[in-house]
């Protein structure tokens, strides 16, 4: 089916669905180089026009990337809730953002439809949708999930502990963990992207952090971000796995450029579930997406990258994850080129997870070959920290020292609890009023030289 | 202490775990104003992204590069990618995937009928520092691990070059493994990491999941001398089982332990 929009004596064609989508979206280098941007200004703005107009329904009809080919798309229809769907089914795209913002989306209600969203119609309103209207809704979607501690509450944000080390020194990686959790960060997970994938040296990292956590007795969760893999290898091997980490994308040749399937997923999810080490929850996977993956791999298939970031969700929400992180600004500048393009592209990540009922954190970030700095990243995480996102990175002053890209700081995680009055996981929060580290009133203290995990270091740091 | 004294105090508290700096580069212990930066981390992690953003733009001292190649007995082979220059070389990645057309028929002129064993590229990426610095010491320890039956003797360097090129230049030159060698993109601290990607019958169209990686080589990362055991082992280990990438898994540190128990 064709669409066209006419402002005066121009008359705007677009071929398909995906093509309207791809050129009401909002500009950005990966899309033109893609091929698939709007080539003016006000060609984006009659594909828009023509977006606001579009029946939800004509999203299960006109599938923008073949059933038959992706399993992505299969996933997608297969498991749509028609019943949840009912309650928005009569709605147009346009119709779709002013229910979304309307009082009659309470909380609940978003949560009662979330299975009846498709990732296309969560991707399409966004592209209709300015900034404050991606916080608003997205602050109304909560979504809840539990490993070790409980992650998603309203008015908590989480952190990850991201402590690499460009050679995996254990060493090194024990000392950035241990200023991260003075620091009161490492709740929504301590998890490693290690130098290797060596499994010799991979069993090692687990047994480091679970050998952390269980000597200070830290209600959090471990991640080693390998391949899914050499995780179900280190399962059968014995190591202690936590959260099974893998990055997904929102087509299936894509996932296979990663040495993925959904059938995979699966497994790794069975065999962290086999284990049965959450305490006060199941939600055993880990997730990375970020905008651009699908051109990277050449397997866009003409649709834009933000519908295929959204279609990424899908996946993700498939295998009930307890942290699904898109990482933002980290693929580059073909992709995002500057702090604009990356802040907008953080805060629909986020909303379309959201409204998903994926538990969406971000990690806000860019390289050194991007137009961005500091000020972008902190009007990001304060943007996406005021819509109720579920978890940002906590890196030893924001410098990734192994993947080599800036991101959020331990300082930028208390910030945002100062400014935004948000609170750690409850779990976590308690042990760090136990552990002397936040006082009663929920702020981080000092720590003096005396404090009990200073005076008993995990054991790599004995020799300091 | 007089309220006067008190007045003239920083705000500032120092991390008493200083001692813990010495194990990683990260910035760990950099203390706090409340819950925020000092000036002195703010203004030093400023400086050192101007140093990193300078870094990505300089252009890579090509006749240097093959004088310190040719000095490890390696001939060397120019190419270029189809970005011309920095700026689109940026936003182009598909540009920087691709040979250029003189630079492929110049390759399939002195394509030879008997296959190569392993080839080595050398690519300039996003960091032409960590090229200039790492490959000649990298070729040198090489030198010393590589099987001799592979008679590895030429060197290809791409210019304005992203790492599937190597897989293209592999085909072009009949090779059965390509070794990548490229400058990864620039971090705070490490403006000068050299990457390495393994594959296995590299020919066009392959992607990740075809190739084994070995990152951050340059002293204060992954030393030479390990990464070149590092890579000959994959190497070895891909020509025996005849595949790289996802299918072949790196246990190079398991097989030295197992020599370590050995020996002991």
């Amino acid at each position: 089916m064709t669409y066209h929009y006419s402002v005066g004596a121009q008359t705007y064609q677009f071929a398909d669905l995906k093509t309207v989508l791809a050129k009401a979206t909002p500009a950005r280098s990966g899309d033109y180089l893609a091929g698939v941007a709007a080539e003016t200004y006000a060609e984006r703005m009659a594909a828009r026009v023509c977006l606001a107009e579009i029946p939800l329904t004509t999203f299960l009809e006109d599938l923008i990337i073949p059933y038959e080919t992706d399993e992505v798309t299969r996933l997608i229809v297969d498991t749509h809730d028609k019943q949840a769907f009912a309650e928005i089914s009569h709605l147009t795209v346009g119709d779709f953002r002013d229910w979304l913002l309307s009082d009659i989306a309470d909380s609940a209600t978003l949560k009662r439809v979330a299975h009846g969203i498709t990732p296309e119609m969560a991707a399409a309103v966004s592209k209709l949708m300015r900034n404050q209207d991606l916080i608003l809704v997205a602050k109304k979607c909560h979504v809840t999930t539990a490993f070790r501690n409980t992650i998603g509450l309203p008015g908590h944000i989480s952190v990850r502990l991201q402590p690499n080390h460009p050679t995996d020194d254990m060493r090194g990686i024990a000392a950035s963990m241990l200023d991260g959790l003075l620091y009161g960060a490492g709740d929504a997970v301590i998890g490693i992207n290690p130098a290797t994938d060596s499994i010799p040296a991979l069993m090692d990292l687990y047994c480091l952090v679970d050998e952390v956590i269980n000597q200070y007795e830290i209600p959090t969760q471990s991640c080693i971000l390998t391949h899914v893999t050499n995780q179900i290898q280190l399962i059968e091997r014995g190591a202690p796995v936590d959260l099974v980490f893998q990055s997904i994308a929102g087509t299936e040749k894509t996932n296979k450029s990663f040495g993925i399937d959904i059938a995979l997923l699966k497994e790794a999810q069975s065999a962290a579930l086999s284990l049965n080490r959450g305490t006060v929850g199941c939600n055993v996977m880990y997730f990375e997406t970020g905008q651009g993956s699908a051109l990277s791999a050449n397997a866009n298939f003409g649709v834009d990258q933000q519908t295929c970031e959204a279609r990424a969700y899908a996946v993700a929400r498939h295998l009930s994850p307890l942290l699904t992180n898109t990482v933002v600004g980290f693929i580059g500048p073909e992709y995002l080129y500057d702090g604009k393009q990356i802040i907008r592209a953080g805060l629909e990540d986020h909303f379309c997870g959201k409204l998903l009922g994926v538990p969406l954190g971000c990690d806000v970030c860019y390289t050194n070959h991007a137009e961005a700095d500091q000020d972008d990243m902190d009007t990001l995480m304060t943007l996406l920290a005021t819509a109720g996102l579920t978890f940002i990175m906590g890196i030893p002053g924001a410098d990734d020292i192994m993947l080599n890209y800036q991101t959020t700081s331990f300082h930028d995680v208390l910030y945002l609890r100062k400014v935004l009055g948000l609170k750690a996981a409850p779990e976590f929060e308690a042990w760090l009023k136990k552990m002397q580290i936040m006082d009663a009133n929920g702020q981080v203290k000092p720590i003096e030289q005396a404090h009990h995990m200073l005076q008993n270091m995990p054991k790599h740091l004995l020799s300091a | 202490m007089s309220n006067k004294q008190q007045a003239n105090l920083a705000p500032l508290n120092i991390d008493p775990w200083q001692q813990l700096k010495s194990f990683t580069r990260a910035r760990i212990a950099i203390g706090r104003v409340g819950s925020s930066l000092p000036t002195k981390e703010v203004l030093d992690f400023s400086l050192s992204h101007a140093m990193a953003r300078d870094a990505v733009h300089l252009a890579l001292d090509v006749d240097a590069l093959e004088n310190d190649i040719k000095s490890q007995q390696f001939s060397t082979i120019r190419v270029k990618s189809m970005a011309p220059d920095r700026a689109s070389y940026l936003l182009r990645p598909d540009w920087g995937r691709r040979l250029h057309e003189k630079s492929l028929s110049d390759l399939n002129n002195i394509k030879t009928t008997n296959p190569i064993d392993f080839l080595i590229v050398v690519g300039d990426g996003l960091s032409s520092l960590a090229v200039s610095r790492h490959v000649a010491p990298l070729l040198a320890e090489l030198s010393n691990h590589l099987p001799k039956e592979w008679a590895a003797s030429h060197v290809v360097i791409a210019l304005q070059a992203r790492v599937a090129i190597g897989d293209e230049i592999g085909q072009a030159l009949n090779a059965r493994m390509v070794a990548m060698l490229i400058g990864e993109r620039p971090g705070l601290s490490s403006p000068d990491s050299l990457g390495i990607y393994l594959t296995y019958n590299p020919k066009l169209g392959l992607n990740d999941a075809n190739r084994n990686c070995i990152s951050n080589v340059r002293p204060e990362g992954l030393q030479y001398a390990a990464a070149a055991k590092k890579l000959v082992w994959l190497a070895k280990e891909a020509m025996r089982l005849k595949v790289s990438g996802v299918a072949l898994k790196d246990e190079s540190d398991m097989q030295e332990i197992g020599a370590q128990t050995k020996l002991s």
